[in-house]
């Protein structure tokens, strides 16, 4: 399929110098869902501004269906909507005026039928004379989604689109993500959660430190993400490992004290039961076990060294 | 031109207008009824008279004038300060929208609003003094430059203010003395040569003395400096308008 999104080597410095945005280069296929996972302070909203004009960048280039963002701004942006991280919603006006104002300034007639299915949808019909204040902080996130999907975009971005949502809410929302993207919309979140990511996304790209550390098919990733360390501590020093298990991925350790077991969560069977009995079986007596899952953290410390070589 | 655009900032805009109708329409009734009772009735029975005209109608031009100066500035600098300060602004940074055109609905809005309070205060006059306007048509076209041009200048005020002391600190300081010795109240000609010379450099006597013009057909200066001096003035803040989309100056991070 064509690339619908395409951003090529994207840096941007703040006003005050900070490198926010490092040399970014991402292609986004049309009616998929990437998911952007990273820290806090990683890049992510920078990175969508800067798509969607609200933020300037310092240089690199970025097309949307062919339109330079800056050149081809109209074009460009008409296509985009936009859910921001912290939802600011003007208080006093109602739910469909705020809804009416957002779709004229996208450039789109008028078109009321199309708004109020959108806010059934959204289940929110019910509160389209009411004022915004007299929402939840729920009905105000889906109201914010509405907002964004009310010119009827191709490109959807969810800033953090669970913070302050419950799990009712949250599955309604993968729902309707699911179904915007059968429609052909492409969709792309933010989360700070490998579960989320998990969970909702075709493809994930992980950011941290105004980098995008990798992009990729979610399956692949989760294997990497399911990866766990076993230390096995020995009583005795121990000068080889026994050849039963040559066959696993098992090192010693330098102080020859200790064995260092990397294994797969997300593959069927772990290989913990043979290492142990052919441990038992060698007369290697253990003295204690532990078990470390690799964290997000350690993914991109891994990734931040391997891009480092 | 995204004429939706345009139209749904000014249905916005011109709806939180009628939302707070009542404040919009009572502060400056009260006010100018104030200012008639004092300086119309209790000083302008010691002054008589203004080139010919009666000093309560000859301040009736004034009056409007400082209104909807006041008004345009504070309706141009607080729609497009307020989404700035609550955020929604980020929905109009990343709309398909030119600067001509946030302009053409935010501005457009509140001149709008400023020069519907400007016809009030001139009916609210009618019930104070007796006076007629010998060129109508001008008239309402210089109100109208009027507030296009201050509700202009309030929109960049809008987005350079950081906060809602700066919002009003300007006005405060340098407009309000500027409209009250710009001539609302007197003719410059009262004044000394100095400081007729000096207030040749107040741009607002320009505007005042041409809308008075409009009015009785006697001017401190002519309609035509008048007149071109209201347009500058538009060109000028429009330029600024134009450099601070641009450059995302107060706007885009
Ligand atoms: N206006 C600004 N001026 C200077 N630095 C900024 C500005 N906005 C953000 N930053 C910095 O840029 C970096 C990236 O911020 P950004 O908001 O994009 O992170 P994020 O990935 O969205 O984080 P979070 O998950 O917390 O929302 C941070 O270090 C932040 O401090
Ligand atoms: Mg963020």
């Amino acid at each position: 399929m064509q690339d619908f999104l395409t951003i090529d080597a994207l840096s941007k410095y703040y006003a005050n110098g900070f490198e926010a945005l490092k040399s970014i280069n991402l292609r986004v296929k049309e009616s998929e869902i990437l998911a952007l996972l990273g820290p806090n302070g990683a890049g992510k909203t920078t990175l969508i501004s800067t798509i969607c004009g609200i933020s300037k960048f310092t240089s690199g280039k970025i097309t949307l269906a062919g339109h330079d963002i800056i050149k081809n701004y109209r074009a460009a942006r008409k296509m985009i909507g936009m859910v921001p991280q912290e939802l600011s919603l003007e208080s006093f006006e109602t739910v469909m005026n705020t809804l009416r104002f957002s779709r004229g300034l996208f450039g789109k007639a008028p078109n009321d039928s199309y708004l109020e299915e959108l806010l059934e949808q959204l289940s929110l019909l019910d509160k389209r004379n009411s004022q915004i204040l007299e929402l939840s902080g729920g009905m105000k996130r889906r109201l914010s989604i509405a907002k964004a999907l009310s010119h009827e975009p191709q490109l959807l971005f969810l800033d953090e689109p669970t913070a302050g949502v419950d799990v009712e809410l949250r599955k309604d929302m993968w729902l309707l993500v699911r179904h915007l993207r059968n429609e052909g919309v492409t969709v792309i979140l933010t989360t700070h959660y490998i579960e989320e990511a998990e969970e909702i996304a075709d493809r994930v790209g992980i950011i941290d430190k105004g980098q995008l550390l990798l992009v990729e098919e979610k399956e692949s990733l989760m294997q990497r993400l399911g990866q766990k360390q076993l230390t096995i501590e020995l009583q005795n020093r121990l000068e080889e490992l026994p050849t039963k298990l040559s066959d696993y991925d098992i090192v010693l350790a330098a102080d020859r004290q200790s064995l260092n077991y990397t294994y797969n969560m997300r593959s069927g069977r772990t290989g913990i039961n043979q290492i142990l009995s052919s441990l038992t079986q060698s007369g290697i007596i253990i003295k204690d076990l532990q078990t470390k899952q690799s964290s997000l953290e350690d993914i991109f410390m891994s990734l931040v060294n391997e891009t480092a070589k | 031109m995204n004429y939706y655009g345009i139209k749904a900032i000014y249905k916005f805009e011109i709806a939180r207008f009628f939302r707070t109708l009542f404040q919009s329409f009572v502060s400056p009734v009260i006010a100018t009824s104030l200012y008639f009772v004092v300086f119309g009735a209790a000083i302008g029975s010691r002054i008589q008279e203004v080139d010919g005209v009666s000093y309560g109608s000859f301040i009736v031009p004034g009056l409007i004038m400082l209104t909807v100066i006041t008004q345009s500035i504070s309706n141009g600098s607080f729609g497009i300060f307020f989404p700035k300060f609550i955020g929604t602004i980020y929905e109009l940074l990343s709309a398909p929208v030119n600067f001509f055109e946030i302009v053409l609905g935010y501005v457009g809005a509140a001149a709008t609003k400023s020069l519907f309070i400007g016809l009030v205060i001139l009916g609210t006059s009618t019930l104070f003094v007796e006076f007629n306007v010998i060129y109508p048509g001008l008239m309402i076209l210089f109100l109208i430059l009027t507030c296009v041009s201050f509700a202009l200048l309030g929109f960049i005020l809008g987005i350079w203010a950081k906060n809602f002391e700066q919002l009003q600190l300007v006005p405060l300081l340098i407009v309000t003395p500027m409209v009250f010795l710009g001539g609302s109240f007197y003719s410059i000609s009262m004044l000394s040569p100095f400081w007729q010379t000096v207030s040749l450099f107040n741009p607002v006597v320009y505007l005042i003395s041409g809308f008075r013009w409009c009015f009785f057909g006697i001017s401190d200066v002519s309609i035509t400096t008048s007149l071109l001096a209201v347009f500058s003035f538009m060109t000028l803040c429009l330029a600024i308008i134009a450099w601070i989309f641009k450059s995302g100056w107060q706007l885009r991070t």
